[in-house]
């Protein structure tokens, strides 16, 4: 069988960091003096030791008034009221489900914060307990909004809403939450035909249209969505999507519908989707995409 | 010189006339240092540190939930596993694991814990895992240096960097006189070696370790040529960190401006 592996030096390995005319902000880096003591508040990223406000992670500082964070590069998930998550069910307890979500605890997903078939007054019997299993089973992907935030940082979820719910179908992308623009709407049907959910935490559900028609017809239900044939021309299309995410991801580029919309156009170029694993082609993609970014910006 | 004198310094054959080393180096001069951060794509966070011919891999997952058995309520529990290839030593190895292995997962994971903001995480776990590709002297050190920078690549809090650095003594003129990054051939030439970790910047000291006796007189020099070791060394992984986040820094940029 003839399979396209490519094989190289690690000397010969592509950068894909795209260039930007932006000059690079101030960077600290753990154990670093940040600032003076006097009437500063310590924020997220710092620590006060002698006197003085330091660094404990490596990034750039963020002052909102007094109180001074460092935001690191990558770090886990910090979830916040209304984020859109996509997780994945871990384990099934008494009345709730623990979700994993990419954040430094499990989250946690009450029965009493779903959608149940019968509407929203119905009242949650010990049946409806022994049913959980059958409307989420561990493994299953959702969608689902931050409700809340524990004192401990743990997340608790719901999907009171017929957005949310059991994802069936589609392609599940794990990318850093940093990499994710926080918009108004995270669900977005591109013109290409596809469903994107861009989670807050950075999990991306790339699925199929037919899905969400579905989805409304069943109205207020998580029951199993029939596992349906998608043509091929859907999965490529997906694929292609995915490839466009990851080739903006190698090059540390921010994640919303529309720069995946950009990267997509100029990944029409390459006939063969698989043509975009190619370093060489993800940072054409990403450096096209940025220079459409900057017109865009411009204008 | 007599040969009697030879046999009870082991150490006295390290320098050359020219108090050079037998690698070429300076007593003092560190062997150079060449690390990246983010080489993994999976894990939270990732280096591989090359000292001279020492190589070492780490990878960092967490802070994650820990399981029910382990998980500590105030604080994060640290697992760190060292592993050296079956291929990282000159004699090739029959197995990776062993109990040395684990004995120096044990030493890494106290001298890592000092390191952490360990209150930030109630109820987690941070686990960090250390391959060393190539074993040639220092490789507790390096172990030490790759987990630092992949525990910053992970973007944990931590009070300072993390370096280790090594130091053993050799003679020169009836002199004695410390070396710091003891190589293979150096450890093996049967000086006792002296490794400490420490967090430069605080002037604090995570783990000292010390391989043979040494006549108490010469610990304190032999100390403070480590512990230079270890300022020299934060320097080098500063380096590298800021360089990283300069090359990774490109767009992110636009969620600053609040």
């Amino acid at each position: 069988m003839a399979s396209h592996v490519k094989i190289r030096l690690a000397s010969e390995r592509v950068n894909h960091s795209v260039p930007t005319n932006r000059e690079l902000p101030r960077f600290y880096t753990p154990g670093e003096v940040v600032t003076g003591m006097e009437d500063f508040m310590r924020g997220h990223g710092t620590y006060a030791s002698d006197d003085c406000l330091k660094a404990s992670v490596a990034g750039v500082m963020q002052k909102v008034n007094k109180l001074i964070c460092v935001r690191p590069l990558k770090n886990r998930y910090v979830g916040e009221i209304g984020d859109v998550v996509v997780g994945r069910v871990l384990e099934v307890q008494q009345r709730r489900w623990k979700v994993e979500t990419n954040s430094r605890l499990d989250s946690v997903l009450q029965l009493s914060s779903v959608n149940l078939p019968g509407g929203e007054l119905r009242r949650r019997s010990a049946e409806d307990e022994q049913m959980m299993r059958k409307h989420l089973q561990e493994g299953d992907l959702i969608s689902a909004e931050v409700q809340s935030v524990f004192s401990d940082g743990s997340l608790s979820l719901h999907t009171r809403s017929l957005k949310y719910g059991k994802l069936s179908q589609g392609i599940l992308m794990k990318v850093f939450p940093s990499l994710i623009k926080r918009r108004k709407n995270h669900f977005h049907n591109l013109p290409c035909g596809i469903s994107v959910i861009i989670g807050n935490n950075g999990f991306i559900w790339i699925s199929p249209p037919e899905q969400n028609n579905l989805v409304e017809e069943e109205k207020d239900e998580i029951v199993n969505v029939e596992v349906q044939c998608i043509s091929r021309s859907d999965r490529g299309t997906m694929a292609r999507v995915r490839n466009c995410i990851a080739a903006l991801v190698a090059s540390k580029m921010l994640l919303d519908d529309t720069s995946i919309m950009f990267a997509y156009e100029e990944s029409l170029k390459y006939d063969n989707v698989k043509e975009l694993l190619d370093p060489e082609a993800m940072l054409d993609v990403a450096f096209l995409t940025q220079h459409r970014i900057n017109n865009v910006m411009e204008e | 010189m007599s040969s009697d004198f030879n046999v009870k310094r082991p150490g006295l054959e390290l320098l050359s006339s020219q108090g050079l080393r037998l690698d070429g180096r300076r007593p003092n001069e560190l062997r150079r240092i060449q690390c990246k951060l983010g080489v993994f794509t999976q894990p939270d966070g990732s280096a591989y540190i090359e000292q001279g011919n020492t190589k070492v891999l780490a990878a960092v997952y967490g802070p994650h939930q820990a399981s029910k058995s382990k998980s500590l309520q105030d604080s994060v529990v640290i697992n760190c596993q060292y592993s050296m290839a079956t291929f990282s030593t000159g004699e090739r190895k029959k197995r990776s694991g062993g109990r040395k292995s684990e004995a120096i997962s044990m030493q890494l994971t106290q001298a890592i814990t000092t390191a952490i903001k360990k209150e930030l995480y109630p109820r987690s776990q941070i686990d960090v895992y250390l391959e060393v590709l190539q074993a040639d002297g220092g490789a507790y050190s390096a172990s030490v240096n790759a987990a630092t920078l992949a525990l910053i690549d992970a973007g944990i809090p931590m009070k300072a960097y993390l370096c280790s650095c090594t130091a053993s003594i050799a003679w020169k003129d009836g002199k004695p006189e410390p070396l710091v990054d003891v190589s293979h051939v150096e450890e093996s030439a049967g000086g006792s070696v002296l490794t400490v970790s420490s967090l430069p910047s605080i002037n604090s000291v995570a783990w000292v370790d010390m391989s043979q006796r040494l006549h108490a007189d010469y610990l304190s020099v032999v100390m403070k040529r480590a512990m230079q070791g270890c300022r020299d060394i934060e320097v080098i992984l500063d380096k590298a960190v800021r360089e990283h986040l300069g090359e990774s820094w490109t767009m992110s940029d636009d969620a600053v401006a609040i």
